[in-house]
């Protein structure tokens, strides 16, 4: 056995993903580099490599010329059986998108990290932004919002348990902040690799629904009239969707139990909410510097409450509800602009829907908040403003202005005449 | 090449064995329907296809029924040699490196939509088979122009003729120095097949182009397939070659139409009695499409040059 150069100590985000990938034992990773993701591709092409690795495991490593074709063959190499791996982000995912959308329609069971990142168009953005991944929203992916280097390794250890589960058979797509997370260096510990196996589910030689067989030919993907299986077919993903949600809390617990670390119960990752009064509901690196903002916000005496949305599809309905039951307003904040939307973002729509089907939670208050686009810091105080508004529309009755405020959104941190914004060429642009 | 005989095929159970099945739904005359049936008895069980959007995704069957009697995967347009190119790897990871792993797509597939694709493949030297079944247009959503639709060559998308000339697909192939290049046509099916029969022997990525006629597309009488797919190699428009480690031969009928006096005039084949297609091809165009016809041969005359300065 050859010792592992690296089993604990500072890893930068991309790099953990590249190692829980190795830990997982992939078969075919297929791979083309993209702002914020490279350093994954780039340290795979290393690992893949490395005599750790070789000694144990065969990982086919494959340079693509393109996502669309990243995409395309992480597919093929699914349908073989194969336990696939890759990552991309922005630009990527959206070239991407065909290939992401036959996965769940194939129903294949692929991880695929997202370094999020501003969805360029014009506006060249590559800084965090979960725009691109929030854009596949409806494509019957899984979608989770990672907020730690740790947990983007125990994440994509987890992964292939919930996609390869019977009952699911979707793709994961655990997602972190472009930068925030895949750039930065935090302590990381690598699970060993018997440990690791004893915990990732065993491999088949195929899959039930799919296989390459000459003596069993099968055909994929034939056109299908309206009147027949379609509408079924359709409703089948949503039904793994649902299936999902059991399996993904299953797995969260059984990885606490093995390694004592987890996250929630792998839905939503709940802080101070015992007592809290109000809530800030978030995803990502901000729904954890929202807990930093609990804690400052309570010493002032106001109390908060935080609650991380890990998992949003599928969609964590009874566990959102079990807190917005008990504490009313929620402010709602997102790294995401959906044009044109009710509140301008995904999340908050999605949430006021499930208040509006549920009597006991048809009152709650849900403030949306927007900021942090395209990379832009969100700031401590901003996030104790926002516990601030709740406690005015608490008191008062009614939502409290705010310069930021427009259409019944808070975008928080937007320049305006009244905010000190330092410009780097600020002859250029003139007062702002 | 040790060409195959008709009796060799009869004589041999695996190669008499019919791989694509009664009730698939080709149109009367398909050259696509005679290049799968052909393809596959060389290719055998062992073999799995990726077929992009394409006529071949729907006449192999609608859901439920299937037409293939071998493993059959219907991809997105522009994702089949990627898609290939994850199975062969995928295969290889579960022990199952053996198999023969195809693309099977059409000329709108290959020459545009899917080229991204097929180059990525060759340059990566993949080892799968790629073949275009070509029938020079869009037929499958009912005859649109694409890049290998030939000059004046009417489509529903170029009502008064195709301005731009037949894309050269096997020589753009032939440029990334892949072990395997090769062109058959429907009208010489034993060529057809001792090319399959090469292809599946050689590591690496293999590239065949079939000239596919098309009845409906190309508007003649669907009993004339054959005629159609041996006249264009006869006058010369579709050279019969394969290219072994940048080697080129002729083959078939093509060997002897080096000589340009000996290929069939053009006119005979550029004809609106020919093909209704080609109802906007006039003296001018014709003039056109004999000066793109003898650039394809340039393209031969070029590898037949280096082949003779090298052996010197």
């Amino acid at each position: 056995m050859v010792k592992p150069k690296f089993m604990e100590g500072p890893l930068k985000g991309n790099f953990a993903s590249a190692y829980a990938a190795m830990d997982a034992d992939v078969d075919v990773i297929t791979a083309y580099p993209i702002t914020p993701q490279t350093t994954v591709v780039e340290k795979l092409s290393e690992l893949v490599g490395e005599e750790e690795f070789t000694e144990r495991q065969h990982v086919e490593y494959v340079r693509m010329e393109s996502e669309h074709s990243v995409g395309a063959g992480l597919v093929g190499a699914s349908y073989a059986g194969a336990r696939t791996f890759t990552a991309t982000a922005g630009q990527g995912l959206l070239y991407m998108t065909e290939m992401v959308h036959w996965m769940t329609g194939a129903r294949l069971p692929p991880v695929v990290a997202i370094q999020t990142r501003g969805i360029t168009g014009p506006g060249w953005n590559i800084w965090a932004d979960y725009g691109d991944i929030l854009s596949l929203r409806d494509s019957g992916i899984m979608i989770q919002f990672i907020a730690s280097h740790q947990e983007i390794y125990d994440s994509i250890l987890q992964g292939f348990n919930i996609t390869e589960h019977p009952d699911v058979f979707l793709p994961l797509f655990p997602a972190y902040g472009g930068f925030v997370l895949s750039h930065t260096a935090k302590p990381v510990k690598r699970i060993p690799w018997e440990e690791a196996q004893k915990f990732v589910r065993p491999k088949t030689p195929e899959w039930p629904h799919v296989w390459v067989d000459g003596e069993r030919p099968i055909m994929s993907n034939a056109l299908i009239m309206p009147q027949n299986f379609y509408t079924e077919f359709r409703i089948k993903i949503h039904e793994a969707q649902m299936n999902a949600i059991p399996v993904i809390k299953d797995t969260m617990a059984e990885f606490e139990k093995t390694f004592g670390r987890g996250y929630g119960n792998g839905l939503v990752v709940p802080y101070k909410c015992d007592d809290a009064e109000v809530l800030l509901l978030g995803y990502g690196g901000n729904a954890l510097q929202a807990e930093d903002a609990v804690d400052k916000a309570r010493e002032q005496g106001y109390k908060a409450g935080a609650l991380r949305l890990r998992t949003y599809r599928p969609f964590p309905k009874e566990d959102l509800l079990h807190y917005i039951k008990k504490i009313p307003y929620v402010a709602v904040m997102e790294r995401a602009l959906a044009f044109g939307s009710p509140t301008g973002g995904a999340v908050s729509t999605d949430i006021m829907a499930i208040c509006q089907r549920d009597p006991k939670a048809r009152n709650a208050h849900i403030v949306p908040f927007i900021g942090g686009l395209g990379g832009r810091d969100v700031f401590l105080d901003e996030q104790i403003d926002q516990i601030k508004i709740l406690y005015e529309l608490k008191e008062k009755g009614e939502v409290p202005d705010r310069k930021y405020k427009m259409w019944d959104t808070f975008w928080t941190g937007l320049i305006t005449g009244d905010k000190k914004v330092e410009v780097e060429n600020q002859e250029y642009f003139g007062d702002i | 090449m040790a060409k195959t005989k008709i009796k060799d095929i009869i004589a041999n159970p695996e190669s008499r064995r019919e791989y694509f099945l009664p009730g698939n739904s080709t149109c009367q005359g398909c050259g696509l329907d005679m290049a799968f049936r052909w393809a596959m008895k060389a290719l055998g069980q062992n073999t799995v296809m990726i077929s992009p959007a394409s006529c071949s995704n729907v006449v192999t069957g609608l859901w439920p029924k299937s037409a293939p009697d071998w493993p059959y995967f219907n991809m997105a347009f522009a994702g089949a040699a990627a898609a290939a190119t994850g199975m062969k790897h995928g295969l290889v990871t579960k022990g199952k490196g053996d198999y023969n792993v195809l693309v099977w797509a059409g000329d709108g597939g290959t020459t545009d939509i899917g080229i991204q694709g097929l180059s990525g493949a060759a340059e990566r030297n993949e080892d799968i088979i790629y073949v275009c079944y070509d029938n020079e247009a869009y037929q499958n959503t009912g005859n649109q122009r694409s890049s290998s639709t030939p000059h004046g060559g009417v489509t529903t998308t170029t009502p008064y003729g195709k301005e731009r000339y037949k894309k050269n697909l096997p020589m753009i192939v032939a440029a990334h120095n892949v072990p395997y290049v090769a062109t058959a046509s429907v009208g010489d099916p034993m060529d057809l097949y001792d090319k399959f029969m090469k292809a599946k022997k050689i590591k690496g990525f293999r590239y065949i182009h079939i000239l596919a006629p098309c009845p409906p597309g190309w508007r003649y009488p669907a009993e004339e397939t054959i005629q159609q797919a041996k006249m264009i190699v006869d006058t010369g428009v579709f050279p019969l070659f394969e290219i072994e480690d940048g080697n080129l031969t002729l083959n078939g009928k093509s060997k002897r139409l080096h000589d340009k006096n000996k290929r069939k005039p053009l006119g005979e084949y550029f004809n609106k009695k020919n093909q209704g297609r080609f109802k906007m091809v006039d003296e001018k165009i014709l003039e056109e499409l004999q000066m793109d016809t003898d650039r394809w041969w340039k393209w031969i005359d070029r590898f037949l040059v280096i082949q003779d300065y090298e052996e010197k």
